[in-house]
């Protein structure tokens, strides 16, 4: 199961990408019930690529809000072409997810 | 025939294999996740940590669209937008959190220099965003209330 969803609208010669993404973006910062500070472990990376070309990247920090929400957009594009969605966290944990352009 | 053969092996054994592990660990961009950067205390010093030299220069060209008052610190919606050429990244700054530097977006040709996120800010301050334009920067701050902060709970 992926942590993004996406919703990329090809129109007018430009598609318009929207992520969404399920991810808590723990600061470092915060302690638990007992004290204990909570480690961190943020989303640090995302990169989007459309035919193998990069359209867009992002590095992160703990700022971001948790459910990172991203929207951008490039030239080009078609309904069907696939999104392909690489992240990483600061744990060194990642995924490629991809989606559709509709 | 044989040599046909021997040839694809070859390719699968080292090509193939390249191919397969490609497609495992991704590709990541080409400006690298900066330590010092989201790690500096203070919005300048987060820059010069990014960028390396200069200091940007305020510039009207440069959009940022933010709330005037946030009710909830959690999650503040930002726009950020330009109408400067040749736009190579875009960042954003909170000034009073922990760590300022809160994204760098990179927009590569053919990606319009538009692009929105939520953060989170601590309390009342200044937000800072910073566009790379033909190799030199430009910004914009705004001051945004905060009702309730945003990074405990």
């Amino acid at each position: 199961m992926g942590i993004i969803r996406v919703k990329a609208r090809a129109m007018n010669g430009k598609t318009e990408v929207k992520m969404l993404i399920k991810h808590i973006m723990e600061t470092g910062r915060r302690r638990d019930t007992s004290g204990n500070i909570i480690p961190a472990e943020f989303l640090s990376e995302l990169v989007v690529r459309h035919a193998g070309k990069l359209v867009f990247a992002a590095n992160l920090g703990p700022s971001v809000s948790k459910n990172p929400f991203f929207s951008f957009s490039f030239a080009g594009g078609a309904v069907g072409d696939t999104l392909e969605l690489s992240w990483k966290e600061n744990t060194g944990k990642f995924g490629i997810e991809t989606a559709e352009i509709t | 025939m044989t040599i046909k053969r021997r040839t694809l092996v070859k390719a699968l054994a080292t090509g193939g294999g390249l191919l397969g592990l490609c497609a495992l660990v991704p590709q990541w961009a080409m400006a690298a996740w900066m330590r010092e950067a989201f790690a500096a205390g203070e919005t300048n010093a987060a820059i010069k940590a990014l960028y390396g030299g200069d200091l940007p220069v305020e510039s009207a060209e440069v959009m940022l669209d933010a709330p005037d008052i946030a009710e909830n610190g959690a999650v503040v919606p930002l726009t950020i937008s330009t109408t400067l050429p040749n736009v190579e990244t875009v960042s954003v700054f909170i000034a009073e959190n922990p760590s300022p530097l809160a994204a760098q977006f990179i927009i590569p040709e053919g990606t319009l220099a538009e692009v929105s996120t939520r953060v989170r800010m601590g309390q009342t301050t200044h937000v800072t965003a910073v566009i790379q334009s033909d190799g030199k920067l430009y910004s914009a701050t705004k001051e945004v209330k905060v009702t309730i902060g945003g990074c405990g709970g």
